[in-house]
């Protein structure tokens, strides 16, 4: 088994269009902490001009934990793009080049064979989130240096205090990790259905918007069918940068002020990413190989 | 050499697919080497090398690491030696370093073969091994074959509709129309004109095939389509078939002696359409 997820990397490194999302994803945090760099106090008095009047904040704002979280806010509603590129052409790709055939024709089990693919495809996809936390935590903290958190919330405002970040990103990103597995679930099921890579990626995307819009619509109809969508629970990476306080208003330091709703969605998205890979084995078990 | 013949959309590709697992059987069951392929699906496969249909590999890697990639899948302890002896066996050594995506068509039908080959396998399936090819490609794989055949001794099962290149490598040979096997025999028995197969037309094929399972000639009796009676016979048998006919009281337009396998195999699985459409 290991030695089939090696050849999989193996086959996922070796082709040009992996490099896109890298491409991608390095240009776009590049161009971000550039703009933010040349005219970030124009942005961060923008993000204040409410505040301005009734508070006062010393120091800086406009630090790499900000920037990151900014950048996050707009990177992980793309990112899903670029992980179905790669984990909607798994099967799909495959049965495109013709390869399907000689490598069904192996001794290793179709179970096998597929629990490879998609152990491969989570690897990409960490490696892609791991690439992006690289660039916008660690390269954003380089550039624009470190200091609290000042977030504006839609009634309130959170100040978390510098110490006190880090492990919310090291959470953040662990969260986002599960969120864009579920991502790599669907496009990897979707694969199975076709015998060309472009299916299975409009497809992946299609059901993501339409889940999304299903998930944010304030329709009470729908209301009842959101908590079962994965799209309402990609989000939630966001609870880890709001904290408890005491009666008295104090912050709790390492503190999540909802706990139970993270537990909740991970349990949710990995419930999907179990149902979708397991879905897309049964089905590929029976499949006829006709490419 | 096993040959199994048919017309496009026969059910060769679909028998291989079967065969190698790509394809489930909608009835019965299929065994090799003794074991049926349901059960010990890994264990057979270990013995079997194919090709089938094209000869896709990954166009992106070069020929070597298509090999070494494919070798480990095999379960092969894979050298730098095994791998170059490989490419050097289907006359790919020079180009070991090159990207597929440069490769001629034979060069990949030979990448192909050298990639099922490479865990040495007992049973080697080779479906359509010269779809596409020029003369040349054509000829450097029928060479091949012979090779493993004949110098290597590995069975090999070759599916193809193109007789003549058939015809000069097979030892023992399937026919197969809509799915059906129509018969199956010796290529030397097939093709030797001693065995030769004699075509019939007659005036009422009915009462020609009753007068004849009356007769010496009904274990000669091969097939019967449309107005044609095919008899498999002794070549020097033909004068004396002439005088029976004329003694049953069967009237006999024409009696045609055939010898090639193309022959043979039109007639076995064609209707008169098709044979004109082949021959002209």
């Amino acid at each position: 088994m290991y030695k089939l997820i090696q050849i999989e990397l193996y086959k996922i490194f070796r082709r040009p269009r992996t490099y896109i999302a890298f491409a991608a994803i390095t240009a776009l945090i590049t161009i971000i902490q550039f703009g933010l760099k040349l005219d970030g106090n124009t942005y961060a008095e923008f993000m204040m001009r409410d505040l301005s009047s009734s508070i006062t904040i010393d120091g800086n704002i406009l630090n790499g934990y900000l920037v990151c979280y900014i950048m996050l806010q707009l990177l992980l509603v793309h990112v899903p793009l670029l992980i179905a590129l790669i984990a909607a052409d798994m099967i799909s790709g495959e049965a495109n080049m013709g390869t399907l055939r000689i490598m069904l024709t192996k001794p290793i089990s179709r179970t096998q064979f597929m629990l490879a693919k998609f152990a491969a495809a989570a690897v990409y996809t960490m490696m892609l989130l791991v690439w992006l936390a690289i660039l916008a935590l660690f390269g954003s903290m380089l550039i624009f240096g470190t200091d609290d958190l000042f977030l504006m919330k839609s009634s309130y405002v959170v100040l978390l205090k510098n110490g006190d970040i880090f492990w919310r990103y090291v959470g953040a990103f662990g969260f986002a990790a599960v969120a864009m597995l579920t991502v790599a679930a669907l496009g990897f099921l979707l694969s199975v259905f076709a015998e060309n890579s472009i299916g299975p990626i409009v497809a992946t995307m299609s059901v993501i918007i339409f889940f999304t819009i299903l998930s944010t619509l304030n329709i009470p109809i729908f209301n009842a069918i959101k908590p079962f969508l994965f799209t309402t629970h990609m989000n939630d990476w966001k609870e880890f940068f709001d904290m408890k306080v005491t009666d008295t208003n104090e912050s709790i330091i390492g503190s999540v002020l909802r706990p139970e709703k993270i537990i909740n969605s991970i349990l949710v998205l990995l419930i999907h990413i179990v149902g979708f890979v397991t879905a897309a084995i049964l089905i590929f078990k029976k499949k006829d190989i006709l490419s | 050499m096993v040959v199994l013949l048919g017309q496009n959309g026969a059910g060769k590709s679909t028998t291989i697919r079967m065969l190698m697992t790509l394809i489930e059987p909608t009835s019965g069951d299929i065994e090799l080497f003794g074991m049926p392929l349901k059960t010990h699906r890994n264990e057979i496969l270990r013995q079997v090398g194919a090709v089938i249909e094209k000869p896709d590999v990954y166009k992106y890697l070069s020929a070597y690491e298509n090999i070494k990639l494919f070798a480990k899948l095999s379960g092969v302890k894979v050298t730098d030696k095994l791998i170059m002896d490989q490419l050097e066996m289907v006359g790919l050594a020079t180009r070991a370093k090159d990207t597929v995506k440069t490769f001629s068509q034979g060069m990949k039908q030979r990448l192909g073969i050298g990639i099922a080959l490479i865990h040495n396998p007992q049973l080697i399936v080779l479906d359509e091994p010269t779809n596409g090819l020029d003369p040349q490609g054509i000829a450097d794989i029928r060479n091949l074959i012979l090779r493993l055949s004949r110098d290597m001794k590995k069975t090999v099962v070759v599916s193809s509709h193109l007789l003549n290149e058939i015809e000069q490598v097979a030892t023992r040979v399937l026919i197969i129309d809509k799915g059906k096997k129509l018969i199956e025999g010796n290529a030397n028995e097939l093709f030797d004109p001693a065995q030769t197969i004699v075509e019939i037309t007659t005036a009422d094929n009915a009462f020609a095939l009753q007068q004849l399972a009356q007769s010496n000639w009904q274990q000669h009796v091969q097939a019967s389509r449309n107005s044609n009676i095919f008899l498999k016979l002794d070549r020097q048998a033909i004068p004396q078939l002439h005088r029976d006919l004329v003694n049953l009281n069967i009237e006999v337009i024409s009696l045609q002696p055939r010898h090639s396998l193309e022959d043979y195999f039109l007639q076995i699985t064609s209707t008169n359409q098709h044979v004109q459409a082949y021959t002209n």
